[in-house]
């Protein structure tokens, strides 16, 4: 068995200590996610002084303040935007954002669209929890029809965002979603996302029992646990049903999550494309105003 | 690739030595020069060109340049970049400024230095685009929430756009705090004779790294070198695991939002850091002011119209003169209380409603005629009208 | 194979108890400061080394460590994935 390092080892690699535990309540799925970027980055063999961290606000933008990494804690909707500056002002290092479904798509909406659209180099781990948690519940832009919140108290009438079709209809190179309870896949995509040049999102579906399950019926923490894997398929299976499967199949699954990989994309990242037009523009130096085609 | 100053590209990037140019264009110029090789900006009048500037210049040099989807966007990568370790720059108007008041109080708290050029422009709202004016002035000191110091230096002419994009540079590298060069659109858009200095000329800041190593290194407190309220700077991707927050925190950076004096500690070293030094940020312009009787008190574009006044009025023999701040946040208190004792009375030429009229008024605490002298809808003061406040019968 | 505990960080969500593929792990009899009893091996158990209760544990507060020389106890159920190596 190949030597597999182990959970005291992953600590001490990559927790910030002095920092734990985490504020985050008892089964939110926060955690969780902090754990697998561990592992990802463990079987990447990154560097931790080569990452660079950002997030916005909110209980998903907590997790870098846990992570022995440089980190910007910024303001609510804005560490994709942040994330570009450091990207482009040291190109070397490992941009990783986490963000939350509010901070990303709420407020942070407009970033989110067009660091996508320009296929800024960085990989965003949005943790899609229904609500916003950090400010105590209120209604979030991908809650499902129907849900509860302190803003939504007589249920939500909103169409939700469907994150990872949006990003993929953005272009975005790489675009995963996984609910949070099995390790493995979120492993993998963020492994891939990391590795991906371009924009990568992986958007994970984390449980948040104390604002979301407890208003939406959902209170215990393994009954919201339980809920994702009910109401998830896998993209293939999905796609399947609708093919081959009978009347009732079919409406059973309409309602569903998809997950797994909805893109991945071969495309260079906004800043790779910029080095190159810069380094052909310093080679003649005497290249007039204009200076030709950036290609 | 990461971005190395060349001081022999950057000029032959810049071209001629003295050039017929715009004001915009040599703030893009200055931060070429003052080592910027990051500008993230949006299209706005009248501050584009600056924009426009630096989206030519700055790949030439191996800089980077990038148009963010909006102004938040813009000043949200700016103070990215300079975590990344490179000096970063943006350019607005009041509208944009107005929408980046969130994130100059987050480069504040953060203590990140970087640099916001306001072409001013009248407002409220949409305002006069096209026209200049320099309504922001108390914007830029009481503009963002909470309790901090603001530096804004204000140019006057052409010259000056460029000398002190350099010197806001210098002060952001210097303090660790975002400086804004508060020009408008007047000065943006006019062309005057523009002499770029020399490498010999000119004296630039880099912010101070750390000596210690990482686990020993505090990367929010007073310098560990020398004392000094500003923190020395551990940029990303340096080992040091630097955490940034916005939230109030240590010395080592980690979130503390629940005790009174951790909060006051960190709020006061970071006003103080800058309010210790008054002094050494005076920088004033004196136009005879020695026998002077009444006097502007004025600064940026509205400096040149006063200028001529004060040169009409001694013709008619009236004692006048002009004080002009160059430097307007932190406020020159000593200085206007000196003058406040010297003259009968202080006229406050200003493109607004009057502004910086009221720290004037403060600080002379009643030793001398304080007069607001203001001007809005776009155009500068005229010689003439500025006379008539100096008692000259035109 | 022994599982050890970080006693203050584990929030009680028993998330590990109820996820466990060979139910190995149970509710300890001593409250932590949080209020919650951490989980614990039982006398009986089948644990199989898959770590899977230290990966989904939401704070760091598990660790299963493996005995010297001892032989990987061969899975019963097939879990979903793998750690990609």
């Amino acid at each position: 068995m190949s030597e597999m390092i182990d959970a005291n080892e992953i600590r001490r690699k990559y927790l910030r200590d002095g920092m734990l535990p985490t504020i985050f309540c008892n089964g939110c799925g926060h955690g969780n996610a902090i754990d697998y970027t561990f592992w990802a980055i463990e079987e990447l063999g990154i560097n931790m002084d080569d990452v660079a961290l950002a997030s916005g606000i909110g209980c998903s933008s907590r997790i870098p303040g846990y992570i022995n990494a440089d980190g910007l804690h910024t303001t609510h909707g804005r560490a994709l935007a942040f994330a570009t500056g450091i990207k482009a002002a040291n190109p070397d290092m490992h941009v990783i954002v986490f963000t939350g479904d509010g901070d990303c798509t709420g407020i942070g909406g407009n970033h989110f669209i067009h660091a996508a659209r320009r296929n800024i180099d960085m990989t965003v781990i949005l943790l899609n929890n229904f609500i916003y948690g950090m400010t105590g519940g209120q209604l979030a832009p991908t809650a499902p029809k129907g849900s509860i919140a302190t803003t939504a108290p007589y249920g939500n009438i909103e169409q939700p965002f469907n994150i990872s079709e949006l990003a993929t209809a953005l272009g975005a190179a790489y675009v995963a979603r996984w609910p949070i309870f099995y390790p493995y896949q979120p492993i993998k995509s963020i492994k891939e996302g990391i590795q991906t040049p371009g924009f990568a999102l992986i958007e994970l579906m984390s449980p948040c029992p104390t604002a979301y399950g407890r208003r939406n019926k959902l209170g215990e923490i393994d009954q919201l646990w339980a809920w994702y894997e009910q109401n998830t398929i896998l993209i293939e299976d999905y796609e399947k049903t609708m093919r081959y499967g009978t009347e009732e199949e079919k409406a059973a699954v309409k309602e569903k999550f998809l997950i797994g990989i909805f893109q991945k994309a071969e495309k260079p990242g906004f800043f790779e494309a910029y080095d190159r037009m810069v380094k052909k523009l310093m080679a003649n130096d005497d290249a007039k105003w204009g200076g030709g085609g950036a290609e | 690739m990461k971005y190395q100053r060349d001081p022999v590209r950057i000029r032959k990037v810049l071209g001629d030595k003295v050039q017929f140019i715009q004001g915009d264009m040599a703030v893009a110029y200055g931060g070429l020069v003052a080592g910027v090789s990051f500008f993230g900006g949006y299209p706005i009048t009248p501050a584009s060109e600056v924009a426009e500037g630096m989206a030519r210049l700055l790949p030439r040099v191996g800089g980077t340049f990038i148009q963010m989807e909006d102004e938040i966007g813009s000043i949200a990568a700016v103070i990215g970049a300079a975590w990344g370790g490179v000096k970063a720059m943006t350019a607005t108007s009041g509208p944009g400024f107005s929408l980046m008041m969130e994130n100059y109080g987050y480069a504040i708290m953060t203590e990140t230095p970087c640099v916001i050029a306001n072409v001013q422009r009248t407002g409220p709202s949409t305002g006069q685009p096209t026209l200049g004016a320099q309504g922001d002035m108390m914007q830029v000191r009481w503009g963002s929430h909470g309790d901090m110091e603001a530096i804004a230096l204000a140019p006057s002419t052409v010259q000056e756009c460029l000398d002190m994009t350099i010197e806001a540079i210098n002060l952001s590298e210097r303090y660790r705090h975002p400086v804004c060069v508060m020009t408008d659109g007047e000065i943006g858009h006019l062309r005057e004779k523009l002499v770029i200095p020399d490498e010999d000329e000119i004296e630039l800041v880099e912010r101070r790294t750390p000596k210690l190593p990482p686990g020993e290194f505090l990367p929010f407190a007073p310098s560990q070198i020398d004392g000094s309220k500003v923190p020395d700077f551990a940029a990303f991707g340096t080992g040091y695991h630097t955490y940034v927050t916005g939230l109030t925190h240590n010395e080592k950076g980690f979130p503390r939002t629940d005790k009174q004096p951790d909060h006051e500690r960190l709020v006061m070293r970071i006003i103080e850091k800058i309010t210790d030094d008054r002094k050494r940020f005076v920088n004033i312009e004196e136009v005879m002011m020695d026998d002077a009787e009444v006097a502007f008190v004025t600064y940026g574009a509205s400096a040149r119209p006063a200028r001529s006044a004060v040169m009409d009025a001694r013709k008619a023999g009236i004692k006048a003169g002009m004080l002009r701040l160059k430097t307007v946040w932190p406020f020159p208190r000593d200085e206007i209380m000196a003058v406040s004792k010297k003259v009968e009375r202080i006229i406050v030429p200003e493109m607004n409603l009057g502004q910086i009229y009221h720290p004037i008024r403060e600080y002379t605490d009643q030793a001398c005629e304080v007069v607001m002298a203001p001007k809005i809808g776009g155009e500068m003061h005229l010689p003439h009208e500025l006379a008539e406040y100096l008692g000259v019968r035109t | 194979m022994t599982i050890t505990i970080i006693e203050d960080w584990c929030k009680g969500c028993e998330l590990c108890i109820n996820r466990c593929p060979t139910s190995s792990l149970e509710k300890s009899k001593d409250l932590n400061k949080k209020g919650v009893y951490p989980p614990r091996l039982k006398e009986e158990n089948e644990c199989n080394f898959c770590r899977l209760c230290e990966l989904i544990c939401p704070d760091f507060a598990i660790t299963v460590t493996q005995e010297a020389g001892e032989e990987r106890v061969q899975k019963q159920k097939l879990i979903l994935g793998g750690v990609a190596r």
